[in-house]
C-alpha cells in the first residue's frame, strides 16, 4: 500500500517546483513564427521547438486560453529555459513575462523589422546560452509530494475501465496520501458518471462548480444541435466492446480512485494545492495532455485499451494497457503491461505497484515509449473561431 | 486459465470476456480481487473485451455494470448472450 522505495532525483527550479526533464524550449507565439522557432531548434543542439497553428486574431476567453497554455508550457518545471519568438513584440513580451515569473531564464524575439534570418540568429545565440546553462543543472533528491501528475485514458475499451483505469486510481490514492498534486478531467467523457464525481468533491462549493461546468458542456452540445452519440463512444471504443457513454464514463472515472476532488480547474489552470483536481477539458488526447502540461504536470499516466499512441514534447506520457492484443501488437508504445490483471495473476495493488515503479523510473530519467518514438503532440485547445 | 469473465461488481448484470470465448463453452466469472461469481454457458461467441449477460434481462431493463446503469436493454437478452450496440442503448443524449 505504499510508494516505491526508490530514491528520486529531479530538477529543482528557481521557484522551488520540481521537474523531471530539463528542456530548453523554443516557443512560437503564433503560427507564422513556427518557421523561425524551428530554424533555431535546428541550429542549436538540445533545444526543442513547439510549432502550433494558432495565436493570431483570437479574442476573449479563447485568446486567454492560448496565452495560458503557451505561458503554462513555458512555466512547466520540466522546462529549464525558454526562447519565445513572435511576429510582433507585445504578445511576445507578455508570454516572456508570464514565464519569467518562475525565475527561470526566458527571452523574447520578434520578427517584424528584423525578418526571419536576423531573428533566428539572435534567438539562436540566446538559445545556445540557455542550453549551456541547462546542461550544467544537476538532478537533486526529491519526493513524490513535491510533484504534480496527471491522467487520462484514450482509445478505451472495457479493459480500461475494468483493469488499467482502476490501477491508476489505486496509484493516485497512494500519491494523494503522500501529498502529491494530481489532475484529471475530460468534461464530456464523464457523462453518466457525473454523480460519482460529485460525490467525491471535497465541499458543496467544489461540487456546485463541477456540476455547473458539466451542465454548461451539456448545454453547449444541445445548442449546436449536435449528436455526440456518433462520436461518444468512438468507433475504436465500440470495436473494443464499449457500448454506451455511461459505460465509458464509469470506466473512465475509475482513474480517480477514492481520491477527494479538491478543486475544479479552468483549462490549463495550475492547481493551488495538493490532492486531486478536476480540470475542465476536452477528451481529445493531445489537447488534454497539453492542458495538463500547461497546468504544471510533470508526468502523465495514460491508460489505453485499443492502443492510443499519443505523446507530448515536454510531458512524459507513461502508457499503460491491460489489453493483451494491444500489448502484443503495439508493444513499442506500452510502458506498463497490465495484462496480468486479466489473467488473474496479479491484483490491483500489485498492478498499482507496477505503475508507480514505472513512474519512479520515469522521474529518474527513463524515457517513456512515447518519448523514444518522438510522439511530440503539442495541441492547443481552441474554444471558437478567430476574428 | 481459471476464469474467462471479469466483473467489476459481483452483482453486475454483465461481465467482460478476458479472452475470445466460444459459444457453448462453460466459463467462470470473477472480480478483479479474485472473488468467484459463478459459471455460465455462453450462448454466443464473445470477443475479448466484449460483454456477456450474467442473467436473463428483459427489454427496457437498466443494465448494471460498475454497480450502476450503463444503458437500457432494447430487446430481451438471455444469460450467456453478447451484450453490445445491437441490444443495449444509452439513456443519455437521447433525441
Amino acid at each position: 500500500m505504499t510508494l516505491p522505495d526508490i530514491p528520486l532525483f529531479a530538477y529543482r527550479r528557481p521557484n522551488g517546483k520540481i521537474g523531471i526533464r530539463n528542456h530548453v524550449v523554443i516557443l512560437p507565439v503564433d503560427d507564422i513564427s513556427n518557421a523561425a522557432a524551428e530554424g533555431v531548434a535546428r541550429l542549436i543542439r538540445g533545444t526543442i521547438a513547439l510549432p502550433h497553428p494558432y495565436g493570431r486574431l483570437q479574442f476573449g476567453p479563447d485568446l486567454d486560453l492560448t496565452f495560458r497554455t503557451l505561458i503554462g508550457a513555458g512555466r512547466n518545471p520540466n522546462v529549464a529555459a525558454v526562447v519565445v519568438i513572435g511576429i510582433e513584440p507585445n504578445w511576445t513580451a507578455k508570454i516572456v513575462a508570464g514565464i519569467a515569473e518562475t525565475g527561470k531564464p526566458a527571452a523574447g524575439f520578434s520578427i517584424e523589422r528584423a525578418g526571419d534570418l536576423k531573428t533566428i540568429e539572435a534567438a539562436a545565440r540566446k538559445a545556445q546560452e540557455f542550453v549551456q546553462y541547462a546542461t550544467e543543472l544537476q538532478r537533486q533528491p526529491v519526493a513524490f509530494a513535491e510533484m504534480t501528475f496527471s491522467t487520462k485514458c484514450g482509445e478505451s475499451d472495457t479493459t480500461s475501465g475494468l483493469a488499467s483505469n482502476p490501477t491508476v486510481g489505486r496509484a493516485f490514492e497512494r500519491l494523494e496520501a503522500a501529498g502529491a498534486t494530481l489532475i484529471f478531467g475530460e468534461t464530456t467523457e464523464v457523462t453518466g458518471a457525473e454523480d460519482k464525481i460529485a460525490e467525491q468533491c471535497a465541499t458543496p462549493e467544489v461540487r456546485a462548480e463541477f456540476l455547473r461546468l458539466f451542465q454548461a458542456y451539456q448545454d453547449f452540445v444541445n445548442s449546436v444541435d449536435a449528436d455526440l452519440l456518433g462520436s461518444q463512444p468512438t468507433q475504436g471504443n465500440i470495436r473494443g466492446g464499449l457500448t454506451t457513454i455511461e459505460e465509458k464514463a464509469l470506466g473512465n472515472v475509475e482513474k480517480m480512485g477514492r481520491c477527494t476532488i479538491r478543486s475544479v480547474l479552468q483549462p490549463a489552470e495550475e492547481p493551488k494545492g495538493p490532492g486531486l483536481h478536476f480540470m475542465d477539458s476536452s477528451s481529445a488526447a493531445a489537447e488534454m495532455v497539453t492542458l495538463c502540461l500547461a497546468a504544471g504536470s510533470v508526468a502523465h499516466f495514460f491508460t489505453t485499451g485499443q492502443g492510443n499512441v499519443i505523446g507530448n514534447p515536454l510531458l512524459p506520457v507513461i502508457k499503460l494497457s491491460a489489453n493483451p492484443l494491444t500489448v502484443a501488437t503495439m508493444s513499442e508504445h506500452i510502458d506498463v503491461d497490465l495484462t496480468g490483471l486479466l489473467r488473474f495473476e496479479i491484483n490491483l495493488d500489485q498492478a498499482a505497484d507496477l505503475a508507480l515503479h514505472m513512474l519512479a523510473r520515469t522521474i529518474n530519467g527513463r524515457l517513456t515509449a512515447a518519448e523514444t518514438l518522438r510522439h511530440d503532440e503539442f495541441v492547443l485547445t481552441k474554444l471558437y473561431r478567430s476574428a | 486459465m481459471k476464469y474467462g469473465i471479469l466483473m467489476h461488481e459481483p452483482h453486475d448484470d454483465v461481465g467482460v470476456a478476458v479472452m475470445d470465448l466460444t459459444a457453448g463453452s462453460e466459463v467462470g466469472a470473477a472480480t478483479l480481487e479474485g472473488q468467484p461469481v459463478g459459471t455460465l454457458t455462453l450462448a454466443e461467441d464473445i470477443p475479448l473485451g466484449h460483454k456477456v449477460a450474467l442473467r436473463d434481462l428483459t427489454a427496457g431493463h437498466k443494465v448494471l455494470e460498475y454497480g450502476r446503469p450503463i444503458g437500457a436493454a432494447t430487446q430481451d437478452i438471455v444469460r450467456g448472450a453478447h451484450v453490445h450496440v445491437h441490444n443495449l442503448k444509452t439513456l443519455r443524449w437521447s433525441k
